[in-house]
């Protein structure tokens, strides 16, 4: 799918949690072709001291409304300016951006295991895997229960599997501390979060042979592949992370060795 | 319709508005937004003739009106340049530059050759302004005799269109300017980014692994402007203006204070399609001021 920039129309902006939002978003063009663990880089208006795009993770596409979910965490000025967005306002995105999740073979038993912010491509990812008739598992991990996102979303999709690291829900402790991650078989894991989470991931998967894709959060300037700022060190040397990922199968990152 | 074409030594361009290197990558990065034969030209990714792999993450820091840059160079060299990215390049109907970089003078006069030997690369921008490297780039373009004994070297085995990228790291940038134009290029392109730093409070820690990095964007646009039209007015050899250019009013002043061009950088960051809007908005501003040509306006605060 070719890349564009359009000004969409906002149709909903809701809060999930503290410092937690989905903006939904109207197209005029097709959004269908859009891949799971692609992202936009929004433009941001009205806060003078945001200068670049904000990367955002796209949540989920509902092909019906054609419509985009884009899950916002309040990091700073910027995203804070997007969390107060109403419907009515255009916004404007440059998309679709990055590669996508190589999705399962029938058959595959396949686990999504991501935390705060990073929770946010693995919706749209979930639906795909649905799509395809192969089911996906969730192990969600959380700093508590009033921090859990999208509980209903994902439940509709699959077995959602909880950690909280006050054990106010679910497991006590990290994603990695779930036993159906650590004891069941998977084929493939697919993780988004906070990087030592993601490193923790790696980690638990490189022990058990698992294939595993991360999605990486890199500081990012274009998002286009030309200002080289977003890089990661990979076997292949330093790639960007905007256009050679976002994601990466973990085997080809260099951190996950010292993580 | 004005004329917006303008000549940089014997080269003609179809209009005054180039990509800057390192902020178009080598063209294809942009194809699905705008049609790069509608611009003046680009310069691409700065070059070296060894394979890098720039500088370790994080390299970028967002600041007031600007960012800070410390990619250092990233690029597969000369050779890979040659086999793989050339051939597409040498498709392009604009003029495609490549910005030039080494450590010595040896390499930039290695690379230079190299490239001359390219025919659809018709300028190269000799990048002695890269603030981000240990050795080279900023180096030379803030020493003078450094700075005239690589421009002569390269003037010496590089028969086209030299552009020298000055940076604005100096006490006096006109005295870099004449020093490239006695030694015989075409023309001089300023300014580079700024050196600049950021700390994160939080952790600390400086945001850059680099600590130091080259500020960008519209936070360094006054500066550089009153650097071109020191050097517009400093040296007769045409001047290719830039720092912070966002919109077509930017680069009008630009052109009004002396550039004969202009290049568009971190603006494509931001909206990719940057560098034809200013095309089409230069051409605007003069059929509504009823100008026939680009040249009516350069320079013109300084006719007054």
């Amino acid at each position: 799918m070719k890349k564009r920039i359009e000004d969409l129309t906002v149709i909903g902006n809701s809060k999930l949690t503290e410092g937690f939002f989905v903006i939904k978003v109207s197209s005029s063009e097709d959004l269908t072709g859009i891949k799971p663990g692609q992202f936009v880089q929004a433009l941001v208006t009205e806060s003078p001291s945001t200068f670049l795009r904000r990367p955002l993770s796209v949540h989920d596409i509902d092909p019906g409304e054609n419509t985009m979910s884009l899950l916002v965490q309040i990091a700073g000025p910027g995203t804070e300016r997007l969390s107060r967005i109403t419907p009515g306002e255009k916004l404007n995105l440059i998309y679709p951006l990055g590669n996508s999740f190589t999705l399962p073979a029938r058959g595959e038993r396949v686990l999504l295991a991501g935390g705060g912010c990073g929770m946010a491509p693995l919706l749209y990812l979930g639906r795909k895997i649905s799509e395809s008739g192969v089911q996906p598992h969730f192990a969600l991990g959380f700093r508590n229960r009033s921090r859990i996102l999208s509980h209903d979303e994902f439940s509709a999709l699959g077995p959602v599997f909880l950690a909280t690291e006050d054990g106010s829900k679910g497991y006590r402790g990290f994603v990695t501390d779930i036993p159906e991650f650590r004891n069941e078989h998977w084929d493939r894991v697919y993780c988004c979060g906070p990087e030592p989470m993601m490193k923790a991931v790696a980690a638990l998967c490189r022990k058990r042979d698992i294939f595993c894709e991360v999605s990486l959060e890199n500081l990012m300037a274009c998002g286009l592949g030309i200002c080289l700022c977003c890089v990661v060190p990979t076997t292949s040397g330093n790639l960007c992370s905007c256009t050679d990922g976002p994601v990466f199968n973990i085997n080809d990152l260099k951190w996950q060795t010292s993580g | 319709m004005a004329d917006l074409r303008i000549k940089i030594g014997q080269l003609e361009f179809r209009n005054p508005v180039i990509l800057a290197s390192g902020t178009c990558g080598y063209g294809s990065e942009l194809e699905d937004f705008i049609n790069l034969s509608e611009l003046g030209g680009i310069i691409v990714k700065g070059t070296t003739l060894e394979h890098r792999e720039g500088n370790p993450y994080p390299r970028m820091s967002e600041t007031a009106s600007g960012m800070l840059n410390a990619v250092g160079l990233q690029n597969k060299g000369i050779d890979y340049f040659e086999k793989n990215i050339y051939p597409h390049l040498a498709e392009y109907k604009t003029h495609v530059i490549v910005n030039v970089n080494g450590n010595t003078i040896e390499d930039y006069v290695d690379l230079s050759q190299r490239i001359n030997t390219l025919s659809a690369i018709p300028a190269i921008e000799l990048n002695i302004s890269c603030p981000n490297v240990k050795k080279g780039g900023m180096i030379f373009g803030t020493n003078p005799a450094s700075a005239r004994e690589v421009i002569y070297a390269v003037r010496r085995v590089y028969d086209k269109t030299l552009i020298v990228k000055l940076s604005p790291n100096v006490t006096d940038i006109t005295e870099f300017a004449r020093i490239s134009q006695e030694e015989g290029a075409e023309a001089v392109s300023l300014v580079n980014t700024f050196l600049g730093m950021a700390v994160d409070v939080r952790t600390m820690r400086p945001k850059l692994s680099t600590i130091t990095g080259g500020l960008s964007g519209p936070a360094i646009k006054p500066v550089a402007l009153r650097m071109v039209w020191q050097v517009a007015r400093a040296v007769s050899i045409p001047v290719i203006g830039l720092g912070g250019i966002m919109n077509a009013e930017d680069a009008l002043e630009f052109i009004m204070a002396g550039a004969t061009a202009v290049q568009v950088g971190t603006a494509s960051f931001i909206n990719p399609r940057a560098g034809t809007e200013i095309v089409g908005g230069i051409e605007k501003f003069l059929v509504e001021k009823e100008m026939d040509s680009v040249s009516n306006i350069t320079g013109i605060i300084n006719r007054i």
